[in-house]
Order: C-alpha cells, then sequence, then structure tokens
C-alpha cells in the first residue's frame, strides 16, 4: 500500500454514467491486476474504493459508474485536479492459475479489472476469451479496447440490443477453458458460479472502512475461514466460496 | 525524558498518542506503512473469548464528517490473540501494548482479562463496557454504575496491570459511571466509545447496516467527546484517556486541555493510515506556537 496523490489527465464519459479517469503519478504499490485504489474526496468520510483497469507508466486508469455523491463528485472533475489515493490494495487475481485459454466474465463495471488481467494474460501467450455482460447497447464500453489487445471479445445484452441477448452465463457454450476469472454483481457473480465447469477466481464488492485491513468493516465467511474482502480479497477461489443466502 | 512523555497508571509513554481499539487491528497492517514503535501505544482490537464473525455486512456507513459502524466485536478469540497475534505483534512493536477486552457476561470478562494479565507485552487491559453493537453484553454493562463496578471489581481481582474502563457515551450522566469505576478501584477511564446512530437507504427504504444501528465516530463527534472528557476529568481522580474524532495535533492538545492524560485516535486511520504518525510529528512544532514546554503541563488546563 501507497498513499500518493495522483493527478486526473483524463475524465470523460465512456456511456451515460460510466466514467473513464486517468491518473498521473506514483503506480507502483499496484501488482496485480484485480486489485484496487481508495480515494479521498472533498466533504465526504470514507474513501471511495474502485478497481484498477489499466496501468502505464505512472498512468492509472479507472472506470466508475456514477451510484452516489462520491461517484458523482468524480464525474465532475476536470483534467488538473489532484486526488489523495490509497493504492496497492487487495490481493489482485493469480495469473499463475490461467492454463492455456483463460475465460474472463464481465458484467457491466466489473469489466474494468479485467482489462488490465487480459493485457498481462495475453502477453505470456495465452488465448484469452472475454465474455462481456451489460444491460443495453447504451452502456457497453471496451469492446474494441479488449479486441485490440487480441482477446476474443464476446458481449452480451440483457434486453439483446446488441451483440447476444442475455447475460454472461447465456454465451458460454462451445467456449473451451482452463480456469475463469468474473468481476461483476453479485447475481451474476452466483450464476457464474453455477455455470462454470473448472477453477476461477471471483472479485467481490463491498461497501469498505478502511480498505486496508484495519476495520473488520467489509469481512465475509469463506470455507478456508473468515477473510476481509479488503485484504485477502477482493479475489477468492472459487472453491472457498460460502454464498451467505 | 522528551517534552512529549507522558504517564499513564504508572507507564511512561513516549507521548500521548494511542490508536484506539478496533481501527488498529492488531498493528500489522500500519508496521507494514511506517514504524509503529513512533506511537505511545496502541489499543488492539477488542478480544473476547471465543471467536467472533462479528455482524452481517455491511458494517460502516457514510455520514457528515464521520462514519457509523457496526462490526461487533469480531476477533479471533483470546487463544489466538495470545498465540498467534501477540508473537506477530512483539516483532514490529518493543513497547507495551493496550489490551482491549469485551465480554458478554461478568466471566467472560473474567476469564479475558486473567488470559491476558499474564502477557508481558500487556501494559494495560482496557475494559470495553461500551460496545453499542452486541447485545446481551457490552454496552449494558456501561450503562449502568452498579453493573460497571461489578466488572471493575472483578477485573480487578484477577490482574496486577492497570484497569482502564472504555466508558460509553450513551447515557444520560457518564461522571455517574466513571466514578463507579474509581470506587470499584479503576486506575483510568477511557472515553468516548461511539455515539449509537443509524443510515438508511433512501433508495431501498432499508438500514444501511446489516445491524441496523451502529456507533458514530469521526470528526463529527470530537466535540462531544471533548464535553465528555472535562466533565469526567472534573469528576474523578484517575486518569482519563480521551477519544472521539480525534484527527489532528489539534485535537490533541483540546483533548489534553479538556483533562485527558492521554489520548486515543480512532476512525482517522481508517481514512489516513499515517494520521498517528503525523500527529506525533507534528506536535512539537504546534507546542512551540503554543508556548507549550511539555506536553503533561496543559493536561487539564482548561479545568
Amino acid at each position: 500500500m501507497e498513499q500518493v496523490l495522483l493527478k486526473v489527465i483524463e475524465n470523460k464519459a465512456l456511456a451515460p454514467t460510466v466514467f473513464r479517469m486517468k491518473l498521473e503519478g506514483s503506480t507502483k504499490a499496484i501488482t496485480a491486476p484485480g486489485q484496487f485504489v481508495n480515494i479521498k474526496l472533498d466533504g465526504l468520510y470514507l474513501r471511495r474504493p474502485i478497481s484498477v483497469c489499466d496501468l502505464e507508466k505512472n498512468v492509472l486508469t479507472i472506470i466508475y459508474k456514477v451510484v452516489g455523491e462520491g461517484t458523482e463528485q468524480m464525474s465532475k472533475m476536470k483534467a488538473g485536479a489532484v486526488l489523495d489515493v490509497l493504492t496497492g490494495l487487495g490481493n489482485g487475481y493469480d495469473t499463475a492459475l490461467s492454463g492455456d485459454r483463460p475465460l474472463l466474465l464481465g458484467g457491466g463495471v466489473g469489466v474494468p479489472p479485467l482489462y488490465l488481467l487480459a493485457k498481462k494474460l495475453l502477453p505470456e501467450g495465452k488465448k484469452v476469451t472475454a465474455v462481456l455482460g451489460f444491460n443495453t447497447k447504451d452502456e457497453v464500453f471496451y469492446e474494441n479496447e479488449f479486441k485490440a489487445l487480441g482477446a476474443v471479445t464476446i458481449i452480451t445484452t440483457a434486453d439483446g440490443s446488441y451483440g447476444k441477448r442475455g447475460f454472461v452465463t447465456d454465451a458460454l457454450d462451445g467456449i473451451g477453458y482452463t480456469h475463469f476469472y468474473t468481476c461483476g454483481p453479485e447475481p451474476m457473480l452466483k450464476a457464474v458460479y453455477r455455470a462454470t465447469k473448472t477453477s476461477g477466481q471471483f472479485s467481490f464488492e463491498r461497501r469498505m472502512g478502511c480498505g486496508f485491513g484495519a476495520c473488520m468493516g467489509c469481512s465475509c465467511k469463506t470455507i478456508t475461514g473468515y477473510k476481509r474482502i479488503c485484504k485477502e480479497g477482493p479475489v477468492l477461489m472459487k472453491e472457498e466460496i460460502l454464498w451467505e443466502d | 525524558m522528551g517534552r512529549l512523555n507522558v504517564d499513564l497508571c504508572g507507564i511512561e509513554l513516549d507521548n500521548p498518542v494511542i490508536p484506539s481499539s478496533g481501527t488498529f487491528g492488531y498493528g500489522h497492517e500500519f508496521a507494514k506503512i511506517y514504524d509503529i514503535n513512533c506511537l505511545g501505544t496502541f489499543s488492539f482490537k477488542g478480544t473476547t473469548k471465543e471467536e467472533r464473525f462479528g455482524n452481517p455486512t455491511p458494517r460502516v456507513a457514510e455520514s457528515p464528517s464521520g462514519c457509523v459502524n457496526a462490526v461487533g466485536l469480531q476477533n479471533p478469540g483470546v487463544d489466538k490473540v495470545i498465540n498467534e497475534e501477540l508473537p506477530k505483534l512483539k516483532e514490529c512493536f518493543h513497547k507495551p501494548v493496550i489490551a482491549n477486552v469485551s465480554g458478554f457476561s461478568l466471566d467472560e470478562y473474567v476469564y479475558v482479562c486473567e488470559r491476558l494479565d499474564k502477557e508481558d507485552q500487556v501494559g494495560w487491559l482496557e475494559v470495553n463496557i461500551s460496545c453499542p453493537n452486541v447485545h446481551g453484553g457490552g454496552m449494558s454493562f456501561g450503562t449502568d454504575p452498579k453493573a460497571a463496578a461489578l466488572v471493575t471489581k472483578a477485573v480487578k481481582g484477577v490482574t496486577t496491570k492497570p484497569v482502564i474502563m472504555k466508558l460509553s457515551p450513551n447515557v444520560t450522566d457518564i461522571t455517574e459511571i466513571a466514578k463507579a469505576c474509581e470506587d470499584s478501584g479503576a486506575d483510568g477511564v477511557s472515553l468516548i466509545n461511539t455515539i449509537m446512530a443509524m443510515r438508511i437507504d433512501i433508495k431501498s427504504r432499508r438500514p444501511v447496516l446489516g445491524n441496523v444501528t451502529g456507533g458514530l465516530s469521526g470528526k463529527a463527534v470530537f466535540p462531544v467527546a471533548l464535553r465528555m472528557v472535562y466533565q469526567t476529568a472534573k469528576a474523578v481522580k484517575i486518569p482519563v484517556v480521551g477519544l472521539g474524532g480525534v484527527s489532528s495535533a489539534e485535537d490533541v492538545i483540546e483533548m489534553m486541555m479538556a483533562g485527558a492524560s492521554a489520548v486515543q485516535v480512532g476512525a482517522a486511520n481508517l481514512i489516513d493510515p499515517f494520521v498517528c504518525k503525523n500527529i506525533i510529528e507534528d506536535l512539537p512544532e504546534l507546542m512551540d506556537r503554543l508556548g507549550i514546554k511539555n506536553i503533561k503541563d496543559i493536561i487539564g488546563a482548561a479545568l
């Protein structure tokens, strides 16, 4: 973990309520795809955790959806604004377990962390398939970016307005894979849990206090004991997940 | 002896800054980012007899200038704290630590205190009779002077270490509880624990917290905490540890002027992990500006 000041160099809408922000500054604490950063915002007490979408030399990209006061404030920021950010939080995805044909399953703003993951897996010679699900055509983002990396990219929309109709789990027929990685809303994660045949890694979202393991605000029960989503997570192995209901 | 030194129930601290229980775990997360030996000491995560998972999530909610939490005393239980956490802590923290103890019965308080009393690393026992987020224990002992006295006496009977009773602000008159603890042999009191509170998500029309209610902490509670520390310091002779919303060197000085012998920093650690280190570094310059030679000289200056 590192506490850094990062400068906003881009903040643009990718879809009606989805924004991409590029932040410049030290990114050295970020060591794995699937990790997150925790952002301090004016007038709000708790930081806001957002997953890392991309990393280039000293530039960090996040993609976030406006869902409340914090993300609303972020959406109005202009280039040049400076943010106090804790970086390199959480365990992230383990790329060593991917096998030759990893499958990436993302839903909505669960898609961003899979982008950096694909960017790590593809140069290792892995054949990456990304199935990215959205509600409707307007909300689709990063299709071309995944394709540009070289991932076989399949888009699904719940209303059928673009790509294949249905959820990401409706697009799995005929895809061979050695391991899977997923991030998205919890109902989607549950559907992925049921629909997948191999081992895989799930990234979870929770309301957090600190984001670095101090407060026990985001704990969950797993088969291997109690875990903090912010510290031993946000990525859990399929075999250790205990669904709460 | 340095100008930041203070005495807490007979043990000298290098400075009065103490991360409070529940915001600092057992120290490891912070030891990874700075040398926690700069602290006066810290109060470790509230420990019970058995392992506890705590409350359902969400456990934390945003609030104006603060947050509302209902973690519910998640901890690994006293056996694991002694066998795993304390040995790990020994590697990164070389000062006596405050053992924070919680319980759901008189017997449990006694059992956990008796176990922790035998640990050399433990300097003080801080007995939490003020957790608002558990049922049938915690705060129920801290809202009645007789029950508070009972716990104090029982715990004092099984330890030679200083006992600091951690008090709840969710009472009509906190000084009555503090006096009951003092009369029963407490070596100090610490206050305030969180103020009972809640939030509702107006979109879903449901309480935000899994536990429905929680405890408010953060800057929002500082003036309330300060007032209670002031009243308590006037009412008792034993040391008062002040906490509640402390986030800066200025807040530490203000708390001490209200009568605190040492000051705990809680929620601020969660949003700024370096806050305690920064406060300790900021204190000498602030003291210069205020014409304070030794920090202990200002304890109770406003009384």
